[in-house]
Parts: C-alpha cells; sequence; structure tokens
C-alpha cells in the first residue's frame, strides 16, 4: 500500500503543477500583456478555468494531506525548516484565489476595484509559483541543517539561496509556458492565437535561460545537476523524451493543432519532474551532511498507510470521473458565467 | 508577545474566520438548492433569481473557504509541528476523507456555477445539491478530527510512545457524533438566521418585497428548526463533556468546588483567588441533573484537578454563557417563527417581528465563536487531551508573533472585502434581479 500512497502524492503534485500551474501561468502572462490586450487575455482565461478554476487548486489538499497523515515526520520538518517560504506562498494563495473570485462576482465592476482585484490577482499569480518552486528546490539543496542552532541558518539560508530561486524562477517560467500553450486553444479569433503563441515562444525561452541558470546556481552550492540528470537510465530517458516533445510541440504548433501541443506540454513538464524526482527517490528532502528524509522509510505506520491507501483509491473513484466529466463538458467552449 | 501565545492568537484567529466562511459555504448551497427546486417546480422567475443571487454568495464564501482551508492545512504543521508529527497519522483519516469530499465539492461547484442552460436541468439541480451535500460532509469530518483531540482514540501512549495506532477508530472516538452533530445545527442555525436577517433588512425597508420575501422564507425555517433543536444537541455535548473532559464542564460552569447537588451557576464573575463565582445565580441540584440526569450526584469540581492541567476559567465560563444565552434566544425566536406561520400569518408582515429578525442577524455567529472558544479554550493546556500539552506542540521558530500580525491583517481586510462584496450583491438586487425590468 505505501507504493500506492507513494503514487498518489507525485499524481497530486504533478497534477497540480501541470493544472495550477497554467492556472498561475494565465495570471503570469496576464501581468506581462500590454494594457490593450489584458482585457482579451482576461475572458479568454475566464471561459478557459473558470469552471475547473477550484478543482485544479484541490490537488495541492491532497498532497498535503498526504504528507501530513503517511509522512508526518516530513511534514513537520518541512513545515518547520520551511517556514518562511510556506508561509509566503500561503499569503499568494491567499490573495489569488479571493483576488479571482472577487473580479469574477463583484456586481459592481467598478474600474477601479477591478484594477485593484487584477493587480492582487497578477502579482501573486507571480510570487505563489515563485516561492512554490523555492520550497522544491531547497528540499533537495541540501541547505537544510536539522541542527542548526541560529536563525538565519535554520530558518533563511535553509531556502534563501541562488539554487533555490533559480528554481523557483524556472517555475514560473514553466507555469507560463504551460498557460500559454493552453490558452492557443482557448482563444477564439486569429489575433488571440498569435498572441499567445508569441507568448509561448518567449516564455519557452525564458524558461530555457531560467533552467541555465539553475544549472549554474546548482554548481554554487556544489550539486552537480548533470549528474542528477544524466547519471540514471531513466532520468536521462526523461530528459530526452522531454527535448523530443518539446520539437514535436513546435511542429504541431506551427501546423496549427490545438489540442495536441497541450499534450506535448503536460508530457514535457511531467518528463521533467520525473527526471528530477527519480533520481532522487526515494528521498523526498536532502537536508545537509547527507541527512536524508526518504518516503520509504519516513512514514507513518502500517495501518495508516493501509487505510490512508484505502481513503484515495476510493475517493479518486468519485473524484476523477466527475472531474473527468467537468474538463469534458467545458472544453474549449464559450462559457456563461 | 511570546511565540507561543502568537502561535496560539494565530490558530485562533485562522479558526475563527474560516468557520464563519465555511460554515456559510456549506449551508448557503442547501437554501440555493431549495430554490432551485421551486424554481424547476413553479416555473416562477423569482426563485431563479434568488438561486442565482445566492450562488454568487456561495462562490465568494467558498473561494474564501477555500483559501482559508489551504491556510490552515499549512498552518497546522507551521504552528504545531510537533503536534502534526505524532497525531497526524492517527486523526489524519477525516482529513483525507475531507480533502475528497472538498474536491467533490469543488468539481459540483464548476458545474452548477456555470452550467445554467447548459445541461439536463435536473442535473445542474443534482450538482447544486452536491455541492451542499459534501460540504456538509466536510464539515462533519474536519469536526470530527477535532473531536479527536478532546477524546483520543485509536492508539495507546506509552512512554511517550504512540502505539497500535488505529485511524479508523480514532476518527470514530467517543465525541465525533456529538461535537459533529452540534457544529452542523449551529452551522443552519448561524447561517439560517444570519440570511434571514438581511433580508428581513431588506423587507423592512420595503425593497423588492417578493424576492427577500421568498429568499426570507427559505433561510429562516432551517435556522428556526436548528435553533430549535439545538439546546437537545447540546445537551449531548456537555454530558460527553462531563465524562471525558471534566476540567472542560467545570471551566464552562466555573464549579470550583466538587459537592452533590453540583449547582448550575447562571452568569457571574468567576473569582479564580477566592474559587467563588460572585453575582451569579445558583440553581442547586440543576448541573447534576443536566450532567447525570439525577439531582444528587457529585460532579467534579476544579479543586479535584491540578492547576497546571486546568483552562483558563473566565474565559471559558463567559463563552459558555454567551453560546447559551443566544441559543436560548434563537431558539425561542424560532418557536415565534413557528407560531406566526402556524396561526399568527400578521406577525409576518409586522414592522416588530421584521426587526427581531434584523437583530438577530449576527447572534447565530457569535455564538458559534463563543461555542468554539469553549471547545478550545477549554482543552487547554492539552492539544491532545491529557496526551500532549500545547506549549509543547509549538513550532520552535521565533518571531511567531510578525506571522500574527500578518495574518490578522489578511484576514481582517478579507473579511472587510467580504461583507462589501455582499453589500454590493444586496445593492444590485433590483437592478440584477427585479422581474418587473
Amino acid at each position: 500500500m505505501l507504493t500506492v500512497v507513494i503514487i498518489f502524492l507525485f499524481f497530486a503534485i504533478l497534477l497540480y503543477f501541470l493544472l495550477g500551474g497554467a492556472d498561475f501561468g494565465a495570471g503570469i502572462i496576464e501581468l506581462f500583456t500590454s494594457d490593450d490586450n489584458k482585457q482579451r487575455t482576461r475572458s479568454t482565461m475566464y471561459q478557459a478555468i473558470g469552471p475547473i478554476w477550484e478543482a485544479n487548486h484541490m490537488w495541492l489538499i491532497i498532497a498535503v494531506v498526504i504528507m501530513f497523515v503517511g509522512f508526518p515526520n516530513i511534514y513537520s520538518k518541512m513545515c518547520t525548516y520551511l517556514h518562511i517560504p510556506l508561509l509566503l506562498m500561503l499569503l499568494g494563495i491567499i490573495a489569488r484565489g479571493t483576488a479571482f473570485a472577487f473580479r469574477n462576482y463583484d456586481a459592481i465592476k467598478g474600474e477601479r476595484t477591478q484594477r485593484l482585484y487584477n493587480n492582487i490577482f497578477v502579482y501573486s499569480s507571480f510570487l505563489t509559483p515563485l516561492f512554490l518552486g523555492i520550497i522544491a528546490g531547497s528540499a533537495i539543496s541540501r541547505q537544510i541543517d536539522f541542527e542548526a542552532k541560529d536563525f538565519l541558518t535554520a530558518y533563511v539560508f535553509s531556502w534563501f539561496n541562488w539554487f533555490s530561486i533559480a528554481v523557483g524562477l524556472f517555475t514560473v517560467a514553466l507555469c507560463g509556458f504551460l498557460a500559454a500553450i493552453y490558452l492557443i486553444g482557448e482563444a477564439t479569433d486569429d489575433f488571440d492565437v498569435k498572441r499567445f503563441i508569441k507568448k509561448a515562444k518567449v516564455l519557452n525561452g525564458i524558461a530555457f535561460f531560467c533552467g541555465g541558470l539553475v544549472f549554474l546556481a546548482a554548481e554554487t552550492l556544489n550539486i552537480h545537476m548533470a549528474y542528477w540528470i544524466f547519471g540514471n537510465p531513466v532520468s536521462r530517458t526523461a530528459v530526452i523524451a522531454a527535448s523530443v516533445s518539446l520539437v514535436l510541440l513546435w511542429i504541431t504548433v506551427a501546423k496549427g493543432l490545438k489540442q495536441i501541443p497541450r499534450i506535448f506540454a503536460a508530457f514535457q513538464v511531467s518528463m521533467i519532474l520525473l527526471s528530477v524526482g527519480y533520481t532522487h527517490y526515494p528521498n523526498f528532502i536532502m537536508g545537509k551532511n547527507n541527512k536524508n528524509l526518504s518516503l520509504l522509510t519516513d512514514h507513518a505506520t502500517s495501518k495508516t498507510i493501509d487505510d490512508l491507501g484505502i481513503a484515495l483509491l476510493v475517493g479518486s473513484l468519485f473524484i476523477l470521473p466527475a472531474l473527468g466529466y467537468l474538463f469534458y463538458s467545458f472544453r474549449g467552449k464559450q462559457n456563461h458565467g | 508577545m511570546n511565540d507561543f501565545l502568537a502561535a496560539r492568537s494565530q490558530m485562533a484567529l485562522s479558526l475563527g474566520f474560516h468557520i464563519i466562511y465555511s460554515c456559510i459555504g456549506m449551508v448557503m448551497p442547501v437554501f440555493m438548492a431549495i430554490s432551485h427546486y421551486k424554481y424547476i417546480k413553479t416555473q416562477n422567475p423569482v426563485y431563479k433569481n434568488i438561486t442565482q443571487a445566492w450562488s454568487k454568495g456561495v462562490a465568494i464564501f467558498f473561494a474564501t473557504g477555500a483559501v482559508s482551508g489551504t491556510m490552515l492545512s499549512f498552518e497546522l504543521g507551521l504552528l504545531w509541528p510537533k503536534f502534526m508529527e505524532h497525531a497526524g497519522p492517527i486523526f489524519g483519516m477525516p482529513f483525507s476523507l475531507e480533502g475528497v469530499a472538498f474536491f467533490i465539492e469543488a468539481i459540483a461547484l464548476g458545474f452548477f456555477l456555470y452550467g445554467w442552460n447548459r445541461f439536463n436541468k435536473w442535473f445542474h439541480w443534482f450538482t447544486g445539491v452536491m455541492v451542499g451535500v459534501s460540504g456538509i460532509i466536510s464539515g462533519i469530518l474536519v469536526v470530527s478530527a477535532n473531536s479527536w483531540m478532546n477524546s483520543p482514540s485509536g492508539f495507546n501512549y506509552v512512554n511517550g510512545q504512540y502505539l497500535n495506532i488505529d485511524p479508523m477508530k480514532a476518527m470514530f472516538n467517543g465525541a465525533w457524533l456529538s461535537e459533529s452533530l452540534h457544529m452542523t445545527i449551529a452551522a443552519f442555525s448561524a447561517t439560517g438566521f444570519a440570511v434571514a436577517g438581511i433580508h428581513a433588512l431588506m423587507i423592512y425597508r420595503k425593497q423588492n418585497i417578493g424576492f427577500h420575501t421568498k429568499a426570507f422564507n427559505i433561510a429562516i425555517i432551517f435556522g428556526a428548526v436548528a435553533a430549535i433543536l439545538q439546546p437537545f444537541s447540546g445537551d449531548l455535548s456537555a454530558k460527553h463533556a462531563a465524562k471525558r473532559q471534566p476540567a472542560k464542564l467545570a471551566a464552562m460552569e466555573a464549579y470550583f468546588h466538587t459537592q452533590t447537588y453540583a449547582p448550575l451557576v447562571i452568569g457571574g464573575i468567576p473569582d479564580t483567588v477566592t474559587k467563588k463565582v460572585n453575582y451569579g445565580i445558583e440553581i442547586p441540584g440543576l448541573l447534576s441533573f443536566l450532567v447525570y440526569d439525577n439531582f444528587k450526584r457529585e460532579v467534579t469540581g476544579l479543586d479535584k484537578i491540578p492547576a497546571r492541567d486546568q483552562p483558563n476559567v473566565p474565559v471559558t465560563h463567559y463563552a459558555f454563557q454567551i453560546m447559551v444565552g443566544i441559543g436560548i434566544l434563537t431558539m425561542l425566536i424560532g418557536v415565534l417563527y413557528l407560531i406566526a406561520i402556524w396561526k399568527k400569518h400578521a406577525w409576518l408582515t409586522s414592522s416588530w417581528f421584521l426587526k427581531l429578525f434584523i437583530m438577530a442577524t449576527p447572534l447565530g455567529f457569535i455564538a458559534l465563536e463563543a461555542g468554539w472558544t469553549v471547545t478550545e479554550v477549554g482543552r487547554q493546556p492539552w492539544i491532545i487531551q491529557d496526551v500532549m500539552r500545547t506549549a509543547d506542540a509549538v513550532t520552535p521558530m521565533p518571531g511567531i508573533q510578525y506571522s500574527f500580525y500578518i495574518f490578522s491583517f489578511i484576514y481582517f481586510t478579507l473579511s472587510l472585502a467580504v461583507i462589501f462584496l455582499l453589500q454590493r450583491q444586496i445593492k444590485m438586487v433590483p437592478e440584477l434581479y427585479d422581474v418587473k425590468k
């Protein structure tokens, strides 16, 4: 059953990254859209993510629950040593979720209030995945010091380093890229299609740049990224698959296809996560002095894991069909709020 | 402000706000589904308008409830890592099921809000019902996790070790039913009175009377029935507290000295130095009777509990008095409403009657917050009753007061924003939902 629980954990993290990430990305794109086109981006986005918006963010809750029920030691260590970035991420989640709801459900669409909601929404769309990436980067950065005595080492340098920040920026770029590819399929006219393709290209470039930053920053901490990625056959294959799918993605975009590129984008990001995840598996947190926390050893007792696994299996029997039908019902159509 | 106090304050603040958002988020969909049903059956457009107006409120409260709930799932670990490290695997079952129920709720809400004129009308109605049903199930599950902290079970605590963990047993602990029942009824009562009060105000101001009267009628029947049922479930909860948490019961009643024919003290100012309650009304034997159905039986007082294991008596006592006082008041208002619809139809449109409900708008939520104060403060100094002290669970990270200040700011702003948005929804009723237009 432990395997089932671990699969669900990675599945929830992956889906949160893909679906929640595309949501964040939509806000990031709005942030970097010229004022003339902002309203167009906003309405495309509202049609695209309105109905599935809340559901996309549920994956985070599922992942957190799996962590504190199944891997309480890892959860409690992360909460202690990464308290500050978690807190900042949460502030982003609160600001973003409420601003999105408020701008749609404010009965009076006043110019000033809408501008305020929009500003909160776009900036928090940028900050939330940034801290999410920082947390993910910190987990594997070997900078968390479980024996630290002073405040800065224990609670600040655990995440405030070039590597974590570079991973944060890379995450932001990937979210934006995912969203741009997704929005191409939602655009209602040629002008918007071209606009989103252009955004996707720019963001692809930025993602490359940030990916490079991650490599450089890793070296400053004596982390050898190349070894992580090419050191084992699975990660190697995943990275190659990611590169191939990126090429295929751009070919299919050029051919004017709309659904297929989404699949390649999702596949590509999944492969990047797989590549990094597999290298470290079963370690979930890589701390200083080789103090690692592993999913295979730092888990709850087997009775808890069994019950959790059953709850997740039964739960997914309800969630997945309903979620599938929700996505199917609102696929790329005009939605009326 | 020391870190421990800051952590407790931040938790209290977060829960205090989350409770309001989530109660409204779980009960309003039920009202919405009733109105929707009436629309489908009668084709009266007013019901459709009420459904749509309420669904906007549901969307706002769901969004705030969802983010404040996400926040809490992290705050448990951010503020109480030692607690979560040990308690997570034991009382996590209801949380994982709650995750599922909450997910279903989010999916159903997507269908409902965006589903007008897209789906079969009964399927669309069903998705609205599911928002309410899964919301209520979520609420029950979360409360049963809390009840485990009051009535820990499903493990053996031996020499600081948590052994023989059984999550299902922990979920169905001794207090889960009485606590969930009490909370679910409270949610209906509080939301029913709050929603009805706002519509009563609009009727009183003679605005869109047809719309607001129909809305008022749906909300208040739930509020009234729940308020009448609540004392019974409260009695059940108190009996459970007496059995499992004698210190909490004694603090609720400011009951210092163990005795037979234990008196019930109504009101009063507890003095913890002289161990007396000044200016209270004492009814001899009533506490024994309420707890054990026997006027004579001895009830454990605070003198039998070591000082270091006692909660803050005045706070628990005042909160309890507020909760019970409001509970009785809303029950009486509920009875009046039932008399009005049964025999005295003239009351329904008279101004004193409307004023009564306008006055009652916040009462249910005040009682609800007071009730949570009783539960949580009354359990102190324990985070897990008789197993782990709250002070031992707190995070080692210093500087929590800053995070408390940030969150105070966030929650107050958020609440102001929600009130502002609701005001605007109500203000727009004539524009958006007036049938004549």
